[in-house]
């Protein structure tokens, strides 16, 4: 039996006020409902609604690591931060880079039925950077392949990635870069600057960000493909980018909520929180890319949601791990940097959290305007006042958030995927529960 | 009570220490070097990188204090199988160290022994990475004021003294934290390098930089500090090779024979003589390698006495 709820006085992402009715499958009607016979009714009044967030920047760890998170738990973690899909990064281990191992994660996903789980293929074999993957076999695989990725690794030779942006064109695939020229960033811990040279951390440059990106975006004009770019970190990638998309050059890029906000003088106190790849930069950087945001230059906010076990982020800086937590503090960490600071409004939120990565991921089923017909993929947000941060924020296996113990604005109230919700009351669903929902919703 | 660092040590702080290490430098000139000071206190010298000359300071010091010390080297224990800083660190806690000295090849590990709640004891930064080296700056702060106003040091900075400090500032610990200390004792620190071993962004630095080695000498410094060259730079393109380095950044005869009969010649040790500093430069009465070394105990020995007797003061 499909759930059925009706959602009285939301704030749609336009602005305007309407009730929603999740029916079953689809959204069944927006607008002034006076009465929907057997539908559980939400108070939204003063909530906005969003269409279901998507990240096309996940690692969900599993298989290999579930030590940090499985797909299980990263999903709950997306439920808690009001997504509905995510692409889950190739750096697995196995590593994804054949059809078998993204049909696991894609069939994990489904059984867990918190968010659509879309696997991104990894470019080369392994991640080595030397041959491809297989990325024909894991774009024909049931799970559907289109966005491939060696995320942690930049695919640093020019050849491979030219013959990798031509290949994927045969599948309208896109090659996700993660920007790192590799012999720059030796050994590299944060960004190079004042405070790097200060603190005797080396440097990671943001040339060598920049320098990879231009190459890329020239490469994607040559043989006419698409590029889209990880988590940019740079003013100076803002520049190229925009100027790659002026001469109508076909790439996508995506900022991290916590280079939206966070700035490299953190790093001060050698909290490992605090280290992350690329690196947090200056506040030039972040009100580069607040900017970037706001004008199209850049696409979406994807989270790079990397969790690690405490053990490695309890260390000296250098020993300890890249990477943050993010899904479950996304919308308030852009919340409080684009739409409190009056760049984005509500309906941006729409585009650069849900519509965007779901177009640029192709994937069906998310990312719709809240209307009639529409998949039933809907976050509850409450906008209002700021609240501390804390481990009762985190659904995932891991804690490593930079945000703990920090005020942000606002916070997730329901998630609905598949018609049926996911996260509300602040809480995460039961499995089991959510399990049979997602069999009756997604299987039937 | 830690000592992590110069950057953020205050000039009256500086002075006080340097003025303990007078009187611990007194003592050592008696026939009985030892003091009861520090008897029932336990130091750990906590070394994940080897340097035998720090580590013997270190113990000196802590010896002539009457402490107990332990020497716990990362080579060859737990933790150069994989053990964490934090164990280590809670394992020392549950042995009731003091004060910890550590050495560690991370920069910043001192700051987070210090800073993680994993144990009580004082900890002393012994060099961490290629952020600072404390008592190595104070040590040589403390021989140049010596050499500067000789008995009548006490109490003084180095106001007005113009040192030049010449070689890998990059990757070097020692530059960084005589510059912060040098300059809150009132000195006008010059760095010389080649500028691929400059930090990209030094216009916070109170320090000028430069180039030219031969221009910086010409105007007759009061001290000359060379820094040690390590020879895996040149693989990384830092500089062709060791003739040309020693040819444009080393103190060579001819550049020590045109400095001033008072211009003191520093150098932290260990020397790489006839790359950064020819054999000569080294073993002159200018030369203060050796009294480096000596003062190097009677400073340590002072940062151990603030360490841990102003524990005892909170107890």
């Amino acid at each position: 039996m499909r759930e059925r709820h009706l959602i009285t006085g939301a704030t749609l992402p336009t602005g305007e006020r309407a009730d929603i009715l999740l029916d079953g499958g689809v959204i069944g009607e927006v607008g002034s409902i006076a009465d929907a016979a057997g539908a559980t009714v939400f108070d939204a009044d003063g909530l906005i609604a969003l269409p279901g967030l998507v990240d096309l920047h996940t690692h969900l760890r599993e298989p290999g690591y579930e030590q940090s998170e499985t797909v299980l738990t990263g999903t709950q973690a997306a439920a808690a931060g009001g997504f509905t899909a995510v692409f889950a990064m190739a750096n697995t281990f196995p590593v994804a880079d054949t059809a078998g191992v993204v049909e696991q994660e894609a069939t994990l996903g489904r059984a867990a039925g918190y968010a659509t789980v879309q696997p991104i293929g990894a470019v080369t074999v392994g991640l080595k950077g030397a041959e491809l993957a297989e990325l024909g076999a894991m774009a024909r695989s049931r799970a559907n392949v289109r966005v491939f990725s060696d995320d942690g690794f930049c695919v640093s030779d020019p050849l491979l990635m030219r013959r990798a942006l031509e290949y994927v064109k045969a599948f309208d695939g896109v090659i996700a870069q993660h920007a790192q020229e590799p012999r720059l960033t030796e050994g590299a811990q944060m960004n190079e600057g004042a405070l790097s040279g200060e603190l005797g951390l080396t440097g990671w440059p943001a040339v060598a960000e920049e320098s990879i990106i231009a190459r890329d975006v020239l490469l994607a004009e040559h043989v006419g493909s698409r590029l889209h770019v990880c988590h940019v970190s740079t003013a100076g990638s803002v520049e190229v980018i925009r100027w790659a998309k002026a001469r109508g050059i076909d790439v996508t890029a995506e900022v991290t909520p916590h280079h939206l906000l966070l700035t490299e003088d953190l790093v001060k106190d050698y909290d490992p929180r605090f280290k992350v790849n690329p690196p947090l930069r200056r506040t030039e950087d972040t009100l580069a890319l607040r900017a970037a945001l706001a004008d199209g230059t850049i696409d979406i906010v994807a989270t790079d949601h990397a969790p690690h076990p405490v053990e490695a982020k309890q260390s000296e800086w250098d020993a300890a791990a890249n990477g943050m937590v993010g899904l479950e503090s996304a919308l308030s960490v852009v919340h409080a940097a684009v739409v409190e600071t009056g760049l984005l409004s509500w309906a941006d939120v729409a585009r650069v959290m849900s519509q965007a990565p779901a177009r640029i991921g192709r994937l069906r089923g998310h990312g719709e305007a809240i209307a009639v017909g529409a998949a039933p993929e809907l976050t509850l947000y409450d906008p209002s006042a700021a609240s501390v941060f804390d481990l009762d924020r985190l659904a995932g296996r891991s804690v490593n958030s930079p945000y703990l113990g920090r005020s942000l604005p606002g916070r997730v109230v329901a998630t609905f995927h598949g018609g049926y919700t996911t996260f509300a009351d602040g809480a995460v669903r039961d499995a089991g529960e959510v399990a049979v929902l997602a069999r009756e919703a997604f299987d039937g | 009570m830690h000592l992590l660092g110069t950057r953020d040590l205050a000039r009256d702080e500086a002075i006080n220490l340097l003025d303990i290490a007078e009187d611990m430098a007194a003592v050592q000139e008696r026939e009985v070097k030892k003091l009861p000071t520090l008897r029932g206190k336990t130091v750990v010298n906590l070394f994940f990188e080897d340097s035998t000359r720090t580590r013997i300071s270190f113990e000196a010091a802590a010896k002539r204090l009457s402490a107990d010390v332990i020497n716990f080297s990362a080579k060859g224990s737990s933790v150069s199988k994989g053990e964490s800083l934090k164990d280590t660190a809670q394992t020392l806690q549950a042995m009731g160290a003091d004060g910890v000295v550590i050495r560690h090849h991370a920069s910043g590990a001192p700051h987070t022994l210090a800073t993680s709640g994993w144990i009580d004891a004082g900890v002393i930064n012994a060099g961490d990475g290629t952020h600072e080296h404390p008592t190595q700056a104070l040590l040589d702060a403390f021989t140049m004021r010596r050499r500067l106003h000789g008995g009548a040091s006490r109490g003084r900075g180095l106001d007005g003294a113009r040192v030049v400090i010449v070689g890998d500032i990059l990757h070097s610990r020692v530059a960084r934290s005589n510059v912060w200390l040098l300059a809150t004792l009132g000195a006008e620190v010059e760095l010389v390098a080649p500028p691929t071993l400059v930090p990209v962004d030094t216009a916070a630095w109170p320090a000028t930089i430069g180039y030219d080695l031969d221009a910086a000498l010409a105007g007759a410094p009061d001290v000359v500090m060379m820094l040690r060259i390590q020879a895996e730079r040149m693989h990384a393109a830092f500089f062709p090779n060791s003739r040309e380095y020693a040819r444009t950044w080393g103190l060579d005869d001819a550049r020590f024979d045109r400095l001033p009969g008072t211009t003191m010649v520093m150098h932290p040790g260990p020397m790489n003589r006839g790359l950064e500093i020819s054999a000569r430069a080294a073993d002159s009465p200018r030369s203060t390698v050796r009294e480096q070394v000596a003062n190097g105990v009677s400073v340590r020995m002072a940062a151990l006495y603030l360490l841990l007797s102003s524990e005892r003061g909170e107890a």
